[in-house]
């Protein structure tokens, strides 16, 4: 943090603030910005450690839960029935009225259609389930739903990801929108899409969500991040999606 | 949950070089790290893997904190006959993870 | 030797050193890793015998996006005959804090002495990787890895 701290400053003094969207022919994933090692390992599935969630996952989703269906009683098999699930969330919910995102979809089933307590957010269950469900939509294109009750959250999503925030006043855009492919204290800066979650990050050595990862990015500019689930994280989840419609879901992909 | 993954060839000839490859979950502490409140997390490692082929060591890996966390590890057998192939990893904390498979070799 | 909380693999110390100056494209960290601690670990390998450069082959990316996990592959030309083959294969480091990485032990039934792994890297620094052949004599060969960090990281 204090080294993002330091060169963030920099970048504020030196970069121009152009608030222009990506065009869609020039967006690229996260991916392109990896070195070919790095590549290699979310490529070839004996080699990226997200598989061993994923794997996981599928033991998780054929478990017997006490005196209620497993997830594949109700579901089947995830390769149908999930397939493309994970490229439309977050989607609007009917009875909370509001957009959730793929990992409160999963806890609903489970206190709703499992009678079990929640997945804590970030936990191994509820990452492995999301990486399990994720994987059925690799290759697919995202598909955010088209939902005129989204709109009004998709634009709070688009005004936090341009509004500068945090102790630095940095804003997602200025890094995400106006200086992709420069580099911070030599990582390049991606485009922040949402494609591969949950990711294998080799700074966490471990697997983590979306939400862990704009978490990181938020501390990094020194602004308060917001609950697990906020209403505020899943808008900008779905900002993040929109802005990324029709790129293709990796998951589980690897991250520096 | 510790899980592993394998990939060998189901069928090789007799004589033939085959290529073994093992992923496991398994977080690596390496006994340097404080946590949260500063303490030191204990070591937490897998120190040993090894790879018996119908019951003979045909492949052995001390390992150390260096090793990344979830440890790949390939490393190649000669195939001689149709039998099991047993992988053991072994560490701290009475670490002990077994998987199998067999192969078939004409 | 490694002293308990004073490693690159915290992060927070690795932050509080570049903050006190070293900010630049690399960081220049501090290390702990001493070279007795290399020798003495090589040592133990080697039994005390002479070591040549040369025959084995230390394969690792000359630059790495993050040390938490760096792919690294040793090799060493060999028929792997009962007469002629390469027992085992050893990898160590000059800065983790621990030096040893690995030992693989290998035989004639490993039809060729190859392996690859994935190892942390606390810092910029040399790799190093040792043969021990069937005939008692030790090889090595060593590599130096450049190591990037990732930029926004858990507060
Ligand atoms: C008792 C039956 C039942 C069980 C058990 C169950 N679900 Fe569901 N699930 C449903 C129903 C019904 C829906 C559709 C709800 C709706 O559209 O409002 C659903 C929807 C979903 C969706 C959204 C799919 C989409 O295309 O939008 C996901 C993801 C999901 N469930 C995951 C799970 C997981 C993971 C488990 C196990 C932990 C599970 N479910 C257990 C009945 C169940
Ligand atoms: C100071 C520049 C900067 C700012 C401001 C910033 N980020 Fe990032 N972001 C990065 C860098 C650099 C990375 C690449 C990973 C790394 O090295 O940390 C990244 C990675 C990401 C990723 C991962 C992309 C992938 O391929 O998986 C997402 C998503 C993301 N940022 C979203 C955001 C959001 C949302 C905000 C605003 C809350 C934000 N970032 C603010 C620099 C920034």
């Amino acid at each position: 943090m204090i080294r993002l701290l330091s060169l963030a400053c920099c970048l504020v003094a030196a970069l121009p603030v152009l608030a222009a969207e990506i065009k869609t022919r020039d967006r690229r994933s996260g991916f392109d910005f990896m070195t070919p090692s790095s590549q290699d390992m979310q490529r070839d599935d004996m080699l990226n450690p997200g598989m061993l969630w994923v794997l996981e996952g599928e033991a998780l989703w054929q478990q017997q839960a006490a005196n209620a269906p497993s997830c594949a009683g109700c579901h089947g098999d995830a390769k149908d029935s999930m397939r493309g699930a994970a490229a439309r969330y977050p989607a609007f919910n009917d009875r909370l009225n509001r957009p959730i995102n793929l990992q409160q979809r999963i806890n609903l089933c489970r206190s709703e259609n499992q009678q079990q307590p929640a997945f804590e957010p970030e936990s191994r269950p509820l990452l492995a389930l999301s990486a399990f469900i994720g994987a059925q939509s690799r290759g697919l294109p995202i598909a955010p739903p088209e939902d005129a009750r989204l709109a009004p959250h998709l634009e709070n999503g688009r005004q936090f990801f341009k509004t500068p925030m945090g102790q630095l006043g940095l804003s997602c855009a200025q890094c995400h929108d106006d200086n992709w492919g420069g580099r911070l204290a030599g990582a390049p800066i991606p485009q922040a899409h949402p494609t591969g979650y949950p990711i294998y990050r080799l700074e966490w050595q471990t697997l983590g969500s979306l939400q862990r990862r704009l978490r990181n990015c938020l501390t990094g500019i020194r602004a308060e991040p917001f609950d697990w689930d906020a209403p505020e994280m899943v808008e900008l989840e779905l900002y993040l999606m929109k802005r990324a419609a029709g790129m293709n879901i990796e998951t589980p992909a690897v991250r520096p | 949950m510790n899980l592993a993954r394998l990939s060998f060839p189901k069928t090789a000839k007799k004589g033939e070089i085959i290529e073994i490859r093992t992923l496991i979950s398994h977080v690596m502490e390496t006994g340097y790290r404080p946590d949260a409140t500063g303490k030191v997390v204990p070591r937490d490692i897998i120190r040993r893997f090894t790879c018996h082929y119908d019951g003979e060591e045909v492949f052995r890996a001390d390992l150390w904190q260096a090793i990344a966390a979830n440890p790949y590890l390939s490393f190649t057998t000669v195939a001689t006959k149709s039998g099991e192939l047993t992988f053991t990893w072994e560490g701290d904390n009475g670490f002990r993870h077994v998987e199998s498979g067999t192969i078939t070799v004409t | 030797m490694p002293m308990p909380g004073r490693t690159r693999w915290t992060r927070r110390e690795t932050l509080a050193a570049s903050a006190a100056g070293a900010v630049g494209l690399l960081l220049v960290r501090p290390s702990w890793g001493t070279p007795d601690a290399l020798a003495a670990a090589i040592r133990e390998f080697t039994g005390g015998a002479t070591l040549q450069r040369g025959r084995v082959k230390l394969d690792l990316p000359p630059l790495v996006e993050n040390g938490n996990s760096v792919s690294v592959t040793v090799r060493m030309d060999s028929p792997m005959t009962a007469e002629d083959h390469v027992r085992a294969l050893a990898l160590f480091t000059e800065q983790n804090p621990q030096p040893n990485v690995a030992i693989f032990h290998l035989s004639p039934r490993s039809g060729r002495a190859i392996v690859t792994t994935r190892m942390r890297l606390a810092t910029s620094q040399k790799v190093i990787a040792l043969a021990q052949h069937s005939d008692g004599s030790f090889w090595s060969d060593q590599v130096d890895v450049i190591v990037t960090l990732a930029a926004c990281v858990e507060g």
